[in-house]
């Protein structure tokens, strides 16, 4: 079973209500009951009430599998970026620190880094991750890009995002404006200066039930 | 100022052994031995908020262990808000109560246990004493909207033809009765025109007095869908709620002044000829006394009034006046004042005014607040009403009803008083014994103090209910409920829609459905002609005929139709005359289409009244119960925050819910903040003439500088209902939760309940 190839996740943070559904529904999952997978926070509330939701953008090269020593990341041959396996993680802690999105976190009671999987458990048999599912404001949506882009004509997904030199690609989209440009200019931007690539693969690509 | 509240002012006792002893204590999970699988999945709905999500029921061994999204169910499609999601952790938590309990001062809590039928017993005994001392109206009974339709259709039966008392009436007395009043004034029916598929293609969206993201989340993306295909969003608050955040237009109205605002969009569009003449001319009666009413109306005297800058006064009647389409939605903003009515019909006015009702696109309603707020407000525990949504002073009403019944019309009670009259009558000695069920006005009436007060002069007092509300703690005898999933049924939510609730497990303990209760209650009085039905279903079969030729017409209705269409829209007549357009098996979906049918204009016009038309009525603006002044300068305004629901009786139990907000905070801008020397997270005091309150502060720059806000789902020392005025609408009877007058300062020291409480008691 795979996550269905024209099924993608859609972030949009300018719909977030800070409901936290998605956070409820996250400690709904089987596989890490009572714990949720997602930050959601008031990026200021002294000003705004904008809140954003913070889940795994499912990086192509994760940064997080990386950096790991033990090799206890793995990445789904669909693209999904898992927990740490638990015969492996030692718990040091380094995918925390790496993740240019701040999204793993250390569950220091199982010494385990544990992380969204887009809920493999339920994505690879065709069903929504239960974020997406209980959204609503749609924040966080799962479907086809072709309904995503009927519905929401005045955005556009984007999954490239640069950090310093890296050039991250990530298997969720956020959604930014439609005709706005990808990037804003500045010096760095407009210099001849190669971005570290990805060209060496690694081995972390396994098949699930490959390994436990 | 001293630190202490005024010498005359009540405060609320701590109670900390009963609430050792029944909480609210808080659950994070439900324990399952070791395997999470479900027996069952069962399709029901939410059992909170109007919007009525549709959801599964994840069943194992009788207990109800999760949710999983029901995908198919075309209002919500699987979305859910946190409490929805976390709901199944009331259904077999420590604090159910699992028998009956009476009141025991022997006890340290204060009760102690006593067999179910003895507390049946005891309770039939006190009826019929208190009503043969003191005449069937000295027995009162409190009802709510958060029952199945079959049980408030039993309760207003139970009062009216067994207790034969003019008292019952319900708490969607403190949620949906301005709207009510103001659509039957209106358009002669109290239901939402449109469905929400219809707010998708509005041009407009106008959203006054609604926190739509926290009170009705789902609803967000209808209007945020809206958005996305070009709508332009109007959001009138004096919060910027997350709604408001990324709306087109805020317009930050100071508590009180919506029919000014509404009085001065119509002002403009009467100005710039932004009206539909032909509608006006062929649908409408009044027009021309409302146009000459608001003429006073100018944008600056509408902006002086309402606080709301000129230009945005301007703006909203611009993209309001030249739409082609447009949706106006209000809640409980609008509506909980003592100008509650006017304040709706205001809004309706100029959803008449441009012509936009009736049509896809072009669509108008409140967003109803509890779960059954509207089935609740249609078959007979409202104070003046009997079953269909007919009149309890009516004649031809009175009779039809009582033939279904089986009993003498005359025997039928005259109209009652609205729940806080009934407060005010157990205060004043004239109700002594009460019947409580589904309601908790300790918590959720306004100048809580005095209910309290009032509820200790009760000769005797009963309460149904499956947890020992803040309420149920002054009661004689607590039976003991059911929750909504340990019954079948139907409620009927925001659109009109009716829908199936199902039953997913047996009550626990001693407990049972509340309708067995009631009929026991009949039973053991001796008065049990027609309280002998053995399912919620032959209930729904009797108020079908019960409805029938009523407003609110249910009879074409069966619980069968309601599973295959997803829902059927009331009204649903069995019959409909010959020549009329022929009902969809969804029923009335929409309301008032050009050239539809309905029984009380019979084919004149779409409108609910004999000569087919819609009503404007006049608005003139009175200003709220009690303004500020220099001894309580600033406007107190109440409502909700999304992790928890009405009083908190369910959601103060549930540990997920209780952590996203655990204790209720003031909110204010930071402007006042520094002027009166509070910092974000201080203890601060809040004090109005009926009470006062310490609670920590939340400095924001989303609330008016001149308005502070708290959420009153908390009892007891952190309720906001202890500063709350009773003031009432003169129709509605709602009060006016949305504005009072206080002062407030930083305290000088932690309230005694930081120290002794957890955040949710």
């Amino acid at each position: 079973m795979a996550v269905p190839a024209q099924l993608e996740f859609f972030l949009d943070p300018s719909r977030c209500i800070g409901c936290q559904a998605c956070l409820q529904a996250c400690t709904e999952c089987d596989t890490h009951k009572g714990q949720s997978m997602i930050q959601l926070d008031y990026l200021d509330r002294a000003y705004s009430t904008q809140t954003a939701p913070v889940v795994c953008l499912h990086c192509e090269t994760p940064t997080c599998a990386e950096v790991c020593p033990a090799d206890a990341i793995k990445r789904t041959e669909d693209g999904v970026v898992q927990t740490a396996r638990k015969p492996r993680c030692i718990a040091c802690n380094n995918c925390v620190l790496a993740c240019p999105f701040g999204v793993p976190k250390m569950n220091t009671r199982m010494n385990l880094m544990m992380k969204c999987d887009m809920c493999y458990d339920r994505t690879s048999s065709g069903l929504k991750p239960w974020c997406a599912s209980v959204c609503p404001s749609q924040a966080l949506a799962f479907g086809t890009r072709e309904e995503m882009m009927r519905l929401r004509p005045n955005a556009r997904p984007v999954n490239a995002f640069q950090f310093g030199l890296q050039i991250i690609r990530t298997k969720v989209n956020v959604m930014a404006p439609r005709d706005w440009p990808d990037e804003v200019v500045d010096v760095t931007a407009a210099m001849y200066e190669p971005t570290i690539g990805h060209d060496m693969l690694d081995d972390i690509f396994v098949n699930i039930g490959d390994e436990v | 100022m001293k630190n202490s509240p005024p010498a005359s002012t009540p405060t609320p006792a701590l109670e900390l052994e009963t609430i050792r002893r029944f909480g609210p204590h808080v659950v994070h999970e439900r324990e399952s031995a070791g395997d999470s699988g479900a027996d069952k999945l069962v399709k029901t709905h939410c059992c909170f908020c109007g919007q009525q999500c549709g959801v599964q029921l994840k069943v194992r061994h009788n207990t109800v262990i999760g949710i999983e999204p029901w995908y198919e169910f075309p209002f919500n499609r699987g979305m859910l808000c946190p409490k929805g999601i976390k709901r199944y952790l009331q259904q077999a938590h420590p604090d159910r109560l699992l028998h009956a309990w009476q009141k025991d001062s022997a006890t340290p809590d204060g009760f102690s246990a006593v067999p179910y039928e003895d507390a049946v017993r005891r309770l039939a005994g006190e009826i019929e004493r208190i009503q043969r001392e003191h005449g069937h109206d000295a027995f009162g009974v409190l009802s709510g909207a958060s029952l199945t339709t079959e049980k408030t259709y039993l309760m207003g039966k139970f009062a009216h033809m067994c207790l034969r008392t003019s008292n019952i009436d319900y708490n969607g007395r403190l949620c949906m009765v301005s709207a009510a009043a103001g659509n039957k004034k209106a358009f002669g029916i109290d239901r939402a025109a449109n469905p929400w598929e219809d707010i998708l293609g509005a041009e407009v969206i106008l959203v006054s007095g609604a926190n739509v993201a926290e009170c009705a989340p789902i609803t967000t993306n209808y209007i945020w869908q809206a958005r996305e295909q070009g709508a332009k969003v109007i959001v009138v608050d004096p919060r910027i709620t997350p709604i408001a955040r990324t709306c087109d237009l805020f317009l930050p109205v100071k508590p009180g002044r919506d029919t000014a605002l509404f009085n001065g969009i119509l002002h403009l569009m009467i100005e710039n000829d932004w009206l539909d003449r032909g509608f006006i001319q062929a649908h409408t009666a009044g027009f021309e006394a409302l146009a000459e009413s608001v003429r006073e109306w100018t944008p600056g005297r509408t902006a002086e009034v309402t606080g709301i800058a000129e230009k945005s006064v301007r703006q909203a009647a611009e993209w309001w006046g030249v739409a082609k389409s447009s949706f106006l939605l209000h809640a409980r903003g609008l509506e909980h004042h003592s100008n509650g009515v006017k304040n709706v019909m205001s809004a309706i006015n100029i959803v008449l005014a441009s012509g936009r009702i009736g049509r896809p696109n072009c669509g108008y309603a409140t967003i109803t607040g509890q779960a059954n707020g509207q089935g609740g407000r249609e078959h007979g525990q409202k104070c003046d009403q009997l079953p269909g949504g007919r009149d309890l002073s009516n004649p031809e009403h009175r009779a039809h009803v009582a033939a279904v019944w089986g009993m003498n019309a005359a025997d039928l009670p005259s109209p009652g008083v609205d729940a806080y009259e009934i407060i005010r009558k157990i205060d004043k000695g004239e109700i002594k014994g009460l019947l409580s069920i589904c309601f908790n006005p300790v918590v959720s009436l306004p100048d809580n103090n005095f209910v309290r007060q009032a509820l200790e002069k009760l000769e005797f007092f009963a309460v149904i209910d499956f947890f020992m509300s803040e309420t149920a703690r002054y009661a004689d005898v607590v039976l003991p409920g059911s929750l909504q999933e340990e019954d079948e049924g139907t409620v009927t939510q925001v659109e009109g829609r009716i829908i199936r609730i199902k039953k997913a497990v047996e009550s626990p303990g001693d407990a049972r459905s509340d309708w067995k209760i009631i009929q026991d209650i009949a039973q053991a009085l001796g008065r049990g002609q027609g309280f002998t039905f053995d399912s919620p279903q032959s209930i729904f079969e009797e108020l079908r005929a019960a409805s029938k030729g009523g407003v609110a017409d249910y009879s074409g209705v069966t619980y069968e139709r309601v599973e295959d269409n997803f829902g059927v829209f009331w009204p649903c007549p069995d019959e409909i005359p010959e020549g009329a357009p022929a009902l969809g098996p969804r029923g009335t979906v929409r309301l008032f289409e050009p050239g539809s049918w309905n029984p009380v204009a019979k084919g004149a016009g779409p409108f609910y009244f004999p000569d087919g038309k819609a009503r404007f009525n006049l608005t003139p603006y009175v200003g709220p119960a009690e303004d500020v002044d220099a001894e309580y300068p600033i406007i107190l305004t109440t409502g909700r925050v999304v992790s928890q629901f009405l009083s908190g009786n369910q959601t103060r139990r549930i540990g997920p819910l209780v952590d996203h907000y655990p204790e209720p905070r003031i909110e204010l801008h930071p402007r006042l903040a520094e002027r009166l020397g509070i910092a974000d997270g201080d203890w601060t005091t809040v004090e109005s003439r009926r009470g006062n309150c310490t609670l920590r502060a939340s400095v924001v720059r989303t609330i008016r500088p001149d308005t502070v806000f708290i959420p009153y789902h908390w009892a007891g020392r952190k309720s906001a209902n202890q500063l709350t005025i009773s003031a009432q609408d003169p129709i509605s009877k709602i009060p006016e939760y949305k504005v009072c007058a206080v002062r407030l300062r930083r305290a000088d020291s932690p309230p005694e309940y930081a120290e002794l409480l957890q955040p949710q008691q």
